[in-house]
């Protein structure tokens, strides 16, 4: 049965799709007529009509627009098969096949972090410096996953919590000359302050309108960095913060990255078990159960104003820590570093990862944090390809790359254990 | 053990509850009928906190617990099997039950009450390892009223639990409960549109029409009258 569907599906040239295709293709070329067509010379104030340019924009829209199609009907197809196959022909996905093999699943995850430790000791500084920068989005993407994926609260300013850990550090050592290691927590604490103080505020609201009020939140930090002169020095920042260091010994540029990479791969560690405990306890279920249906936790008598108070808790805490790594990283912090942009930046580490899902996150924030990295190469492009590459994941796992599998509740197998972990 | 009084709940500034009086014995199985629209799921809302209402009292075991939240109303025994289920279904069977116990610390008892809902329900012990959101309907309002059964009610109330189900999954659910009312003592409310079975297992009726109460009888005496008969029996 699931031949008759394939072989739908690869069929390669339908008149329907012929017409479909030249239809956007000639939408293309008449969208683009003004700029593509039509060259105004202003030397000789004439004007060139360049109708070559109108063919390659017809043509390859049209094969673009094919080729997409093909894959949607692939996609598709593939769908339908899933669907009428049911329990005998079920096809696995990597993360499926990983969950019924532990062992392959161990070993992997423990060679990447073997890599992930010598990683500083085979690349350069330079190399180092941006692993330490998307392990920092890492934690965030993780942080605002909680928020997000396992709450369903659709909170935009993320990255406030991540300036406020910053700025933290930054005045605490200006004017009392804290160190790294004791700002550690105390930015941390700070973010989970101010996370709550939003919150209050904002308990009743749902959905856009969380995510607009949010949103207003962040700009108004940014805002308010850049014109309170005398708390944050304004758009010039404050430089000169001190690098991690460690045993009180003076480390070179270098060591201290190496160090900072060390802190953020062990806080990155802390981050995914504590997240991990925390889906498996009762509160991360509470979390789970608001986020599905708010009438019915209440009527279990699940709070919601704190069950959403410890969402934004548990959430802000991490991106306040990673703030204080961040400002110690780059000894020099502006509010620049914290705009919309980044909180948008964040959510789509999320929601391209997969939302809800551990490993998601960290796929999720690698990627857009790498990605454009490596994509210098091709400087002025590397946007549009990021682009397209986010519009594709989106298209074809819609659920992200790697889709949360929530962990199954064994009663019965360790009952003493869950019992605790539900308290 | 509950007593309503005089209770007005709005929707904005559209009144859904004008004025309603109910009384509900120890014990009893009372049931709430009237058409669609007429005021049932507020009045649940309404008693289990979260539609506060604007005037009335509700008094229970003889606290007014008018204007409390609605998690302290359920850590007095007070539990609703909200309409249309309303399971989690990203959650497991064990899980969702889990959540019915929210409120509760003591793990021993947590264990032997999902063991008794097992019991009542085997199906959901079959499946306890499911995601909820994968059962029939049938098993979701199973698994529903077990939720609720976890917060270990003193008084049970239940939101049209026949709603979109096949009879004879209708007539199995109004056993359970009958028979979670007779075994375990639960005071069950019970607020229907299939007005024959209701009444049939329930001691006492209310009728009720566009917010308001407006017959109030024992459950046969309900089942013999005319007028119940005609609007509500299709007999
Ligand atoms: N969330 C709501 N907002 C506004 N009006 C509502 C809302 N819920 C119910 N109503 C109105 O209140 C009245 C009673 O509804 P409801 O209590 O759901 O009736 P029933 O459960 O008996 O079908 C109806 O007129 C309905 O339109
Ligand atoms: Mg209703």
């Amino acid at each position: 049965m699931s031949n008759t569907s394939t072989e739908q599906a690869n069929r390669f040239i339908s008149l329907k799709d012929i017409k479909k295709s030249s239809f956007i293709a000639l939408w293309f070329m008449f969208l683009t007529f003004p700029i593509m067509v039509i060259k105004v010379n202003t030397v000789n104030n004439t004007v060139e009509w360049r109708w070559a340019n109108m063919i390659i924009i017809g043509v390859a829209s049209f094969i673009l627009s094919h080729v997409w199609r093909l894959f949607m009907n692939r996609r598709d197809g593939k769908l339908s098969d899933e669907q009428k196959g049911g329990q005998t022909v079920e096809k696995l996905t990597l993360r499926q096949k990983l969950d019924q093999k532990p062992v392959v699943a161990k070993s992997l995850s423990y060679a990447v972090l073997v890599l992930a430790i010598i990683f500083p000791l085979i690349s350069g500084m330079y190399q180092t410096s941006i692993m330490i920068t998307a392990l920092l989005y890492v934690v965030l993407a993780l942080g605002l996953n909680i928020m997000i994926g396992l709450s369903g609260l659709l909170v935009l300013g993320y990255i406030v919590f991540y300036g406020v850990g910053a700025y933290t550090y930054a005045l605490l050592n200006l004017h009392f000359g804290v160190n790294f290691w004791v700002a550690l927590p105390i930015g941390g604490i700070f973010a989970m302050i101010i996370g709550i103080l939003i919150a209050i505020p904002v308990l009743r609201l749902q959905g856009d309108y969380l995510a607009i009020v949010t949103l207003a939140f962040g700009e108004i930090f940014r805002i308010v960095l850049e014109n309170w002169n005398d708390l944050s020095f304004g758009p010039s920042g404050i430089a000169n913060i001190p690098r991690p260091t460690i045993f009180g010994l003076d480390l070179n540029v270098s060591q201290a990255t190496n160090l900072t990479y060390f802190i953020v791969l062990a806080f990155v560690l802390v981050t995914i078990f504590v997240i991990k405990r925390l889906e498996d306890s009762r509160i991360g279920r509470s979390l789970v159960a608001m986020r599905e249906d708010e009438i019915a936790s209440e009527a279990m008598g699940i709070d919601m104003g704190k069950t959403k108070l410890v969402a934004f808790a548990l959430s802000t805490f991490w991106a306040g820590v990673a703030g204080v790594i961040f400002a110690g990283k780059t000894t020099f912090i502006n509010p620049s570093s914290f705009t919309m942009w980044e909180s948008i930046l964040v959510l789509c580490m999320v929601v391209l990862g997969g939302m809800g899902s551990i490993p998601g996150a960290i796929v999720g924030a690698l990627i857009i944090t790498l990605l454009p990295e490596y994509l210098r190469a091709f400087s002025e492009y590397r946007m549009v390809i990021f682009g397209v590459v986010l519009v594709l994941v989106m298209v074809f796992k819609p659920d992200g790359m790697i889709p949360s599998i929530r962990q199954k509740y064994e009663f019965k197998k360790k009952p003493e254990s869950n019992m605790k972990e539900a308290e | 053990m509950l007593k309503i009084e005089n209770l007005e709940t709005f929707y904005g500034n559209i009144q859904a509850l004008k004025g309603i009086d109910l009384h509900i014995e120890d014990g009893e199985i009372v049931t709430l009928i009237g058409a669609n629209g007429a005021g049932k799921t507020t009045t649940l809302m309404s008693i289990s906190g979260v539609v506060p209402p604007r005037n009335g009292k509700i008094i229970l075991n003889g606290k007014d617990i008018t204007g409390t939240a609605a998690d302290d109303i359920v850590s007095m025994g007070l539990i609703q099997v909200p309409e249309g289920r309303r399971i989690f279904s990203e959650l497991s069977v064990a899980e969702n039950l889990d959540m019915g116990a929210f409120l509760r610390n003591d793990a021993a008892e947590i264990k032997r009450d999902m063991e008794y809902v097992y019991q009542l329900f085997p199906i959901l012990a079959e499946r306890r390892h499911q995601h909820g959101g994968t059962l029939s309907g049938g098993e979701q309002q199973m698994l529903a009223i077990s939720r609720a059964l976890m917060a270990k009610p003193k008084i049970l109330l239940l939101d049209e639990p026949s709603l979109g189900l096949a009879p004879i999954i209708v007539q199995q659910i109004f056993d359970i409960i009958k028979k979670i009312n007779q075994e375990q003592g639960t005071t069950v409310f019970l607020v229907e549109q299939n007005a024959n079975q209701a009444l049939k297992i329930a001691h006492k009726g209310y009728v009720m029409e566009t917010g308001r109460i407006t017959m109030s009888d024992t459950a046969s005496n309900l089942l013999a009258d005319d007028e119940v008969k005609k609007a509500y029996l299709g007999i």
